[in-house]
């Protein structure tokens, strides 16, 4: 990172960039009546999102936001479109309730985040916990360099086997709801043959 | 470091019209024209800014960013060309219309 002030300009206004941009398509994607184009435009929401991960240096985070965000949920919502409609049906007008629940949500978490250390402070309680251990015995504890993969495969290895699990059972009800889709479709001939 | 500092500002731009693109498309091509465009620029965008914060470590993601662009093209197409995508397509047709 260069630390020069142009440095900083450049990088202000690609924080100011891009969340400008995710705001104006979330409101456009709540505008939209049709659905289609609230699918594609959710896609374009997910790449800038993503695209924020990885400035704020979370590239993992930004590779599953890119694969499950702009890749698989486009194809599941489009494929929801086609078992559906593509036109939203006009609802209720603005309903104040729950907008102000909304609101005073948002404010109280906003309240909430001025307790946090601030962004990158190495004084705080999450890296004082068990980081400092992971960081200097990790490599002859578990003798892998990468310490990311140590802390994932074997510090958290129930954490992660739980999240495997997780997704296996989504793709296994994703598998059973298509699958059943299309053996009522077009019956097999060979189940039929005695 | 100004170089890419530039080339940054000019993608921003690129990106910026794209989706003004997307959001005014009069139809629906437009919009998937643009989209596919707003992916191009976010995968240049995520290859400057990995050499604009000096740490091009990250470019393979460019590389997962584009198949996504490409996927999620090829599956809006899809749609549009027969409304049904996978397991939907194999049934006899007339069966569901779009």
């Amino acid at each position: 990172m260069d630390p020069g002030r142009g440095g900083c300009v450049i990088d202000a206004l690609i924080d100011v960039f891009l969340l400008g941009l995710l705001v104006i398509v979330a409101v456009a994607v709540g505008q939209s009546r049709n659905l289609l184009v609230a699918v594609m435009l959710t896609g374009i929401y997910s790449l800038l999102s993503a695209s924020w991960m990885l400035v704020l240096d979370a590239p993992d985070v930004a590779y599953t936001e890119a694969a499950v965000g702009a890749g698989v949920s486009t194809v599941l919502m489009l494929g929801t479109l086609a078992l559906t409609t593509r036109e939203e049906k006009p609802g209720p007008a603005l309903e104040p309730v729950p907008l102000v629940v909304a609101l005073i949500t948002g404010l109280v978490l906003l309240y909430g985040t001025l307790d946090m250390p601030a962004f990158g402070d190495p004084a705080s309680p999450v890296h004082q916990h068990v980081a400092p251990h992971y960081l200097q015995r990790s490599g002859e504890e578990m003798g892998i360099q990468n310490i990311i993969t140590s802390v994932l495969a074997s510090y958290r290895g129930y954490d992660t086997l739980g999240e495997t699990s997780v997704v296996l059972t989504a793709a296994v009800g994703v598998f059973a709801l298509l699958g059943g889709r299309r053996r009522r479709g077009a019956p097999v001939p060979e189940a039929e043959a005695p | 470091m100004s170089v890419f500092a530039v080339a940054m500002v000019a993608v921003m731009v690129t990106m910026a019209l794209a989706l003004v693109r997307a959001l005014r498309g009069p139809t629906i091509f437009d919009r998937i024209l643009a989209v596919n465009s707003f992916g191009t620029a976010t995968v240049l965008f995520i290859s400057v800014h990995g050499y604009l914060a000096g740490r091009p470590d990250f470019l393979d993601l460019a590389l997962v960013y584009a198949l996504m662009n490409f996927i999620g093209t090829l599956a809006v197409l899809k749609y549009l060309h027969a409304p049904g995508l996978g397991a939907a397509d194999l049934a006899p047709p007339g069966e569901e219309g779009p």
